[in-house]
């Protein structure tokens, strides 16, 4: 990547068309001669020098190459989030702001507050971590003044550290509220017109193109150049895909990156449905989601990480059709449809009808997900999704379950089961749900209906759990299930132990 | 020193200002870290000609290369360079002990994951990618994989041994009581944040430097000068920090300096070997799984009478720690309790799988979770208090105070920290509280267990027990330290810098420790063992000493004192009562008198001996004692655990740094959490290791530590040897803590069945493991 030049300059979008623009600590910079496949931490570790941002496993995992994008909003603020530089390539930063663990100090090295409240709590030591922790807490700090733990916890779910037990970092999350707003980056600087006004000047009329790499910003753009070039890479978050280069050091064809397309950015929210576009990140995607369905809000805040959920998208998950993606089990239960589109031709599809196989589905050659369309459901149904894995955050699941149960009385009317984990494809439980139709709901039904499960079901055994487990953890999440809609619901999840002791955190020194 | 600025200090300006040794300072990088400012061996500016490489590794578990066919990794582009056994003019070997690891393996391949060649190319990527290119073909053998396989082959990689105490045979036979049963348990990835890596540059005259990310500079400077066949002066290794070894960097770095080292020979550029994730992963060793058969004698009040067990460890397919590791094991079996009759032996299992190695607690935790899960099996089969059963087993005080290997105990704090947290917790109350609980919902079960610990320090080798240092004063009256000790997070380098500050009298600014470094500190042991702030510090401190002795003497000579009206305080010297000097200005006179500003210091830890042929001696100059209460919840439709609340109480003696060292047990806790919950290695039927990345790695996250802790440091419990200011080793010691946990998941899966019942809970406690353990416990009922 040394061969890359990088310029630092004003200069007119004309006459750097195709470099890579984007703000850096108040500057544009303007990259040319890079592969399309340079990730963010690449650029930054080896063009520029910038040392800070490490890399610790270089799939998205471990956080230590966590920086910081701002975009503006549709309202024209900035908005800052955390993102895995690790697998993030360098052209889809463009016409946004990178903030990286050296932008943060203020001269005379005074640390920024989440910084100094890191120090302050003795919350490093390798210090190997510590830049991604830093750069997640910076995050949290931007957008929420007032962190409370479960803020802290859920912002630092993708960050992994092997020496301090976490709970300094925790204590130095919880204790930012009480430092003074730093010179820079507080969060009233953050949100200065001269970053909006600096990323204005940096935002392209055209699509970027470059050798291997095409950003359209219309549909139609992308849909005819995919149509054209169907042996093309579409490229949303890049979560996956970043790691066939990372991990599996696969050349890529050349990418048509979605990131960039107008339509596919939007959420439209009717009482009717919800559709939720190619490009709209995880983040977004389920945020609109449990706000419609509370009950999925653990599913949403267990899928994958902070950093993860605002590169990676929603439809990517489904296109990328993984026997392990965490969202299908609970849109297939809800009904989910999606749009494709190919060339001109559009058409609809239930997702369930989307696997043919593993890693195979139905897309004819150029065609594409251009957004995915969430029913409502009818009030009387009962839903849950969820995940079975070795541990509560960032983990890929055993075994994920979505269930969608309506009631009529006290019988079952209509009953969606959908796992994933369980067969080569995220699949529903046909001959399941079929005994529990029409039946009572009672548990002599939902024991029934888990020995059905076998009959829909002959999972694998791999690392993350065996056949057995598997099946035996169906059943059990779909006794849960009952369980927990039951008039007299015991007490089912573990963290519900907690309550019954007494709050008594205290640490010496 | 009439030039000397002279100004009068009380005596209570003196007394006032406190040693910064016992005091909680920051990290010393902790300003770095957060600024993405440290340096680790990654961010160093390389040479404008250097090249990058990447291992060839074997896809097969076992089996015969009967071809390599590297023309298209030559080819590829960007490659500089191929490196075979053939290109190392030395010794083809990393193995420290016995020399039994190839750096590149030959034609044998032992493992999926050997090294087999490296490749050095223009850049990283470009190196990575050529070294997939390889063709190799091979004549596959059987794998053996696991310990009973290994057992059953009599394939080990050391010869057993034996340890007797006693009479089992006839206490086992006259015991009232009498259990057999198999505890077995994983292995664990170190999974330091940063992954090994090394740069090798040529310098003149068949000179090398290194740098590596390594706690045992020492054997990576042997094995490159043994590699190279060049003398050991000819090489330097170098190391200011790592980003996390956790004894993962002991022995493995060796190989990956060895390979950068040959490749920079041959070509005679700079080259650098990082390896990623999933090489690392693929490529280095991790704890040892072990497996302990036992028979157990005890009395109705599940007192011990007898032990006998077999204790079987899988090495992978050499030697390297495993030796000193199931050596280990056995002196740690014993933890707090006193085994009075007790056989056992050791089987060190050659398996076709990457070669085991040093983990923080080093055999330590397996032998302590044998013996933990035995007394738990005791007091379950009595229907009694686990504690009640620990407390009759403990060591004594005066009697009933020799271990298994002869060495008299001394120290013994059991009581004491178990009162103290016993109540502290009130395990008491919690314990009865959750029995309420456990009858009343069916679902989630909740669990309890107090542990303790009882660790001893020292390296078991009484060799390794030594430290040197080397101390410079400039004459701005700044103070260079540099020790053998590596940092690795621990905060080693505070600790050092905290006790030379101390002697100086200097605030802990006008100290710089500078990288480790053998060309400055020759012979080095490596920093492990919990060993580091002992041995370090007191080399340190002895180097400070001769200094503060010289400027002294200087002292007492230009002002006509005696030795024991000269201190060192606050940055200045005092000089009596009415006077005192910038210490800086003290210095600049010595220096002007031609006296030497620079000292080396040398430490050999008194009092140890060990004979290992006889599993006897004193190895340790001093036990570690600790405590811990886990509570837990576990979810009985799926196995999910959750750690509710914690309680420690850690003895460290004297703290040279309380937040460091509570740094260290809480950290050291959640590590041991994991291994013994979410972390499990997995690795199929062909000897391929699936679990290589942290997708499918689970170390403890954020959400896993608990939301109730309450973690103390033992009080007014000095060392009783002579430690640097009385403080106790800290590195590994509370790792065990986290049996703890393991056992309140145990106890909460026995609640689901009756009383008296024995889980088959074997760690890793996944949720598949604990569901498991639970269908155990309904199933087969209470234990007969």
């Amino acid at each position: 990547m040394s061969s890359a030049k990088i310029s630092h300059a004003d200069a007119p979008a004309s006459a750097t068309g195709n470099n890579i623009r984007f703000v850096l600590d108040g500057a544009v910079v303007s990259v040319a001669d890079v592969s399309a496949t340079t990730t963010v931490l690449e650029y930054l570790r080896e063009t520029v020098g910038r040392t800070g941002t490490k890399e610790g496993c270089a799939e998205g995992d471990c956080g230590a190459c966590t920086v910081v994008l701002g975009e503006t909003t549709v309202d024209g603020d900035m908005r800052y989030r955390a993102i895995n530089s690790c697998i993030r390539f360098l052209p889809t930063i463009d016409g946004k702001e990178l903030v990286t663990v050296e932008s943060l100090a203020g001269d005379g090295d005074t640390l920024h507050p989440v910084q100094q409240a890191m120090v302050d709590q003795h919350a490093s030591q390798c210090g190997f971590c510590t830049p991604g922790f830093v750069m997640s807490l910076f995050a949290l700090y931007l957008h929420n003044p007032l962190p409370q733990r479960e803020d802290v916890l859920d912002a630092l779910a993708g960050n992994l550290c092997r020496c301090t037990g976490y709970r300094p970092i925790i204590d130095a999350g919880c204790s930012l509220p009480a430092y003074v707003a730093p010179e820079r980056w507080s969060r009233a600087a953050a949100q200065d017109s001269r970053h909006a006004t600096l990323l204005k000047s940096i935002q392209r009329d055209k699509m970027l193109t470059m050798p291997g790499f095409r950003a359209p910003r219309n549909i139609d753009e992308l849909a005819s150049a995919y149509a054209a070039a169907p042996q093309s890479l579409l490229l949303a978050g890049g979560t996956d895909i970043g790691l066939w280069v990372t991990k599996q050091l696969r050349e890529l064809p050349p990418i048509i990156y979605l990131g960039e397309v107008d339509e596919l950015q939007r959420i439209d929210a009717t009482p009717a449905r919800l559709r939720i576009g190619a490009a709209v990140a995880l983040t977004d995607a389920w945020e609109v989601i449990f706000a419609r369905h509370p009950t999925l809000r653990e599913l949403a805040q267990r899928f994958a990480s902070p950093p993860v959920r605002n590169s990676g998208t929603l439809c990517g998950n489904i296109a990328n059709g993984s026997p392990i993606g965490d969202a299908m089990p609970a849109l297939i239960v809800l009904g989910a449809r999606i749009e494709l589109r190919c060339g001109a031709n559009t058409r609809e599809i239930a997702l369930e009808d989307f696997y043919l196989g593993y890693q195979k589905k139905d897309l004819a050659p150029g065609e594409f997900v251009v957004a995915v369309k969430i029913p409502a459901q009818q009030p009387a149904t009962l839903l849950a999704s969820y995940k079975l894995s070795k541990r509560i955050d960032q983990d890929i699941s055993a075994v994920c379950a979505a269930f969608a149960i309506t009631l009529k009385d006290d019988r079952i009317d209509a009953v969606r089961i959908a796992f994933g984990g369980m067969a080569a494809v995220p699949a529903r439980a046909r001959v399941t749900e079929e005994a529990l139709l029409n039946q009572v709901w009672n548990q002599a039904t939902i024991d029934t209906a888990i020995t059905a499960l076998a009959q829909d079901f002959k999972p694998l055994s791999d690392m993350r759990a065996s056949d057995r487990y598997r099946l035996r953890g169906a059943g059990n999440l779909l006794q849960r299930f009952f369980l927990e809609h039951n008039d007299e619901t015991p007490l089912l999840r573990t963290h519900q132990a907690l309550s019954s002791l007494s709050s008594t955190t205290d640490t010496t020194p | 020193m009439n030039n000397v600025a002279a100004s009068a200090a009380t005596s209570a300006e003196i007394a006032e200002s406190a040693p910064i040794a016992g005091q909680s300072v920051r990290h010393e990088s902790a300003h770095l870290h957060v600024s993405g400012r440290a340096i680790y061996a990654d961010d160093i500016a390389l040479p404008a000609n250097t090249l990058h490489a990447a291992f060839g590794i074997s896809r097969i578990a076992h089996g015969n290369i009967t071809s390599l066919d590297l023309t298209t990794v030559l080819a590829a582009p960007g490659v500089i360079a191929i490196a075979t056994p053939a290109d190392i003019p030395g010794e083809n070997n990393y193995g420290g002990i016995i020399h039994d690891d190839p750096i590149f393996t030959d034609t044998l391949v032992q493992y999926a994951g050997q090294p087999i060649f490296a490749v050095a190319a223009e850049t990283c990527i470009a190196a990575r990618k050529a070294a997939a290119r390889a063709q190799i073909t091979y004549a596959e053998l059987p794998p053996v994989l696991d310990i009973r396989s290994a057992l059953a082959a009599q394939n080990f990689v050391m010869p057993s041994r034996h340890l007797l105490r006693g009479n089992p045979d006839e206490a086992m036979k006259s015991a009232p009581h009498r259990l057999r049963g198999t505890v077995t348990m994983g292995g664990q990835d170190h999974f330091y944040l940063e992954g090994q890596i090394a740069i090798a540059i040529p310098h003149e005259d068949g000179a090398m430097l290194i740098h590596c990310s390594t706690q045992h500079p020492t054997e990576v400077q042997n094995i490159v000068a043994h590699a190279l066949h060049r003398p050991a002066h000819a090489i330097t290794v170098l190391c200011r920090r790592m980003g996390g070894g956790f004894g993962g960097k002991e022995s493995q770095p060796a190989l990956i300096a060895a390979a950068a080292a040959i490749l920079a020979n041959k070509t005679g550029r700079p080259v650098k070997l990082r390896l990623d994730r999933d090489a690392d992963m693929l490529i280095t060793g991790k704890r040892h799984d072990f497996l302990a058969d036992y028979e157990v004698g005890f009395d109705a009040d599940g007192r011990l009478c007898a032990l006998k067990l077999m204790l079987a460890s899988r090495c992978g397919y050499s030697a390297d720690l495993s030796g000193p590791i199931a050596d280990r094991a056995v002196c740690h079996l014993d933890n707090a309790y006193f085994l009075e009759h007790v056989d056992i032996t050791t089987h060190l299992c050659k398996t076709n799988t990457v070669s085991n190695t040093a983990f923080r607690g080093f055999g330590g935790p397996q032998g302590m979770l044998i013996i933990e899960r035995i007394i738990d099996d005791i007091a379950r089969v009595r229907g009694l208090d686990p504690l009640a059963v620990r407390r009759r087993n403990y060591y004594g005080i005066g009697e009933r105070n020799t271990t298994h290997y002869g060495h008299v105990i001394e120290d013994n704090i059991l009581d004491t920290i178990t009162d103290q947290l016993e109540a502290s917790s009130d395990y008491q109350t919690r314990r009865a509280a959750l029995v309420e609980w456990n009858a009343q919902n069916k679902i989630i079960k909740r669990g309890i267990a107090l542990t303790p610990i009882k660790f001893g320090i020292s390296f078991n080798a009484t060799v390794y027990n030594q430290a040197g240092a080397l101390v410079h004063i400039y004459t701005d009256g700044t103070v260079l330290l540099n020790h053998g000790g590596t940092e690795m997070g621990q905060g080693l380098y505070t600790k050092v810098a905290q006790v030379v500050a101390t002697e100086f009298g200097l605030p802990l600014s006008a100290i710089r420790t500078s990288a480790t470094d053998t060309s400055k500190v020759p012979n080095t042991s490596a920093t492990a063992a919990s060993s580091g702030a002992d041995l370090n510090g007191k080399a340190a401190q002895a180097a400070a000493q001769t200094l503060r002795d010289r400027l002294v003497a200087h002292a007492c000579q230009t002002h006509q004192l005696t030795a024991d009206q000269v201190h060192f305080a606050d940055g200045h010297v005092y000089l009596g009562p009415q006077h005192r000097v910038n210490f800086k200005d003290l210095v600049a006179s010595a220096y002007t008198a031609r006296i030497s500003l620079s000292s080396t210091g040398f430490y050999a830890t008194p009092k140890i001996h060990w004979d290992r042929s006889r599993f006897n001696g004193r190895p340790f100059f001093y036990f570690t004692y600790g405590a811990a209460v886990s509570e837990v919840a576990i979810d009985t439709l799926t196995g999910e655990t959750q750690l509710l609340r914690v309680d420690i109480l850690q003895d460290v003696g004297i703290s040279l740094n309380p937040a460091i060292d509570l740094g260290q047990i809480e950290g050291a806790y959640l590590q041991g959490v994991g291994w013994l919950t979410s972390e499990e290695l997995h690795w199929n039927g062909k000897g391929e290791l699936k679990t290589h990345a942290p997708s499918t790695y689970k170390i403890p996250s954020v959400r896993d530590w608990p939301l109730h802790a309450n973690i103390r440091l033992l009080e007014h419990e000095p060392n009783r040897e002579d430690t640097i200011h009385r403080s106790k080793a800290v590195g590994e010691p509370p790792l065990m803590l986290c049996i703890s946990a393991f056992l309140a998941i145990r106890d909460a899966v026995a609640a689901c069945g009756k009383s008296g019942a024995l889980p088959e809970l074997d760690a890793p406690a996944t949720p598949e493991a604990v569901l498991r353990a639970i269908d155990s416990v309904r199933h087969d009922g209470a234990h007969p």
